[in-house]
């Protein structure tokens, strides 16, 4: 199971609060998940905040806010100070964003904010792109856990760049790595634990399938198969057949 | 004191931080709080005190990705 900044999660997939269909649906599908984290976000109180938040309580998983939405350095520091009051957490998703289209993080911006927040104490999981030198600098910054994106957030393609992300693992043994957005269906989750990755992220493919508990489910068992996979040392590929049943002792029908 | 509150302006007493957010009925919820766009802790609320044109955000926890 994953380890975060010296804590040990229940289970390796970390799962999304918004979207759902109610409050109730919600909390059905982070029991059918088992998920190890849920993840939040913080905005102007409306009036919604405070039931939000005991129902967040109600779940009994450590939480993980992010900085979602912001585009800036300076917003996205300030969320993330107002995000440790409020959660009592040092943990923050980082998010600095680009571009709007693709939710494409601002890779530049996003260093500079990990690097204050580092220092500030904070423990920071970057939703960055699976670019080698970027992931090396998120590691100078302080960063102990990586979070590439498999494909823009909310998009539900899978992992775009398999051959990156792989490259990524292999560079980077010890750390932590979680893809974080893109994931559609439990295959692509179950991809990015073939490829040994410690976790996965994803909300909008539960909470906006049709039945939100059963796809939770499906996540859950689909990663866990994902893990056995890659623990099991799984062959390689070839170009070219391999018969599996032996020739030797083949009887002569010709 | 005309300040502008989540993106809306509003008359308001004041004078502090805390006046405003026990005037609004937030003075005991969870929220966390920006003025003019940078954090203000909770321990500094009740000592801060606002002028016209200043620009409050009042937070809570909300579902997020």
């Amino acid at each position: 199971m994953p380890v975060f900044y010296g804590t040990h999660i229940e289970s390796p997939l970390m799962l999304g609060t918004a979207q759902y269909p109610s409050p109730a649906i919600m909390a059905e599908a982070f029991r059918a998940s088992c998920a190890g984290i849920a993840t939040v976000s913080l905005r102007r109180e409306g009036g919604a905040g405070q039931d939000f938040h005991r129902l967040i309580k109600e779940l009994g998983l450590p939480v993980l806010p992010n900085t979602a939405g912001c585009h800036s350095v300076r917003e996205a520091v300030t969320t993330a100070q107002m995000a440790r009051e409020l959660f009592g957490t040092p943990w923050i998703k980082l998010e600095v964003i680009r571009d709007d289209d693709t939710l494409c993080p601002d890779v530049i911006a996003l260093v500079e904010a990990a690097r204050i927040l580092s220092d500030d104490g904070f423990q920071v999981f970057p939703y960055c792109t699976e670019d080698l030198s970027v992931c090396g600098r998120l590691l100078d910054a302080g960063c102990q856990v990586l979070m590439p994106w498999g494909a823009p957030i909310g998009s539900g393609r899978g992992l775009n760049n398999p051959y990156g992300l792989r490259s990524l693992r292999a560079h980077f043994p010890k750390v932590p790595l979680v893809v974080d957005a893109g994931i559609g269906l439990p295959s692509h989750a179950a991809q990015a634990m073939e490829l040994g990755y410690d976790a996965v992220l994803l909300n909008t493919a539960v909470a906006k399938a049709g039945d939100p508990v059963t796809m939770a489910r499906a996540m859950a068992l689909a990663i866990t198969a994902g893990k056995l996979a890659h623990d099991a040392n799984p062959i390689e590929a070839r170009d070219m057949a391999a018969p599996s049943t032996p020739l030797f002792g083949m009887a002569v029908l010709d | 004191m005309k300040i502008t509150l989540n993106g809306e302006l509003r008359d308001l007493t004041g004078p502090t931080v805390q006046d405003t957010l026990n005037e609004i009925g937030l003075g005991a919820a969870k929220v966390a709080t920006a003025l003019n766009g940078a954090f203000l802790p909770a321990g500094s609320r009740a000592n801060t005190t606002l002028t016209d044109g200043d620009t409050l955000e009042v937070v809570a926890p909300m579902q997020g990705g």
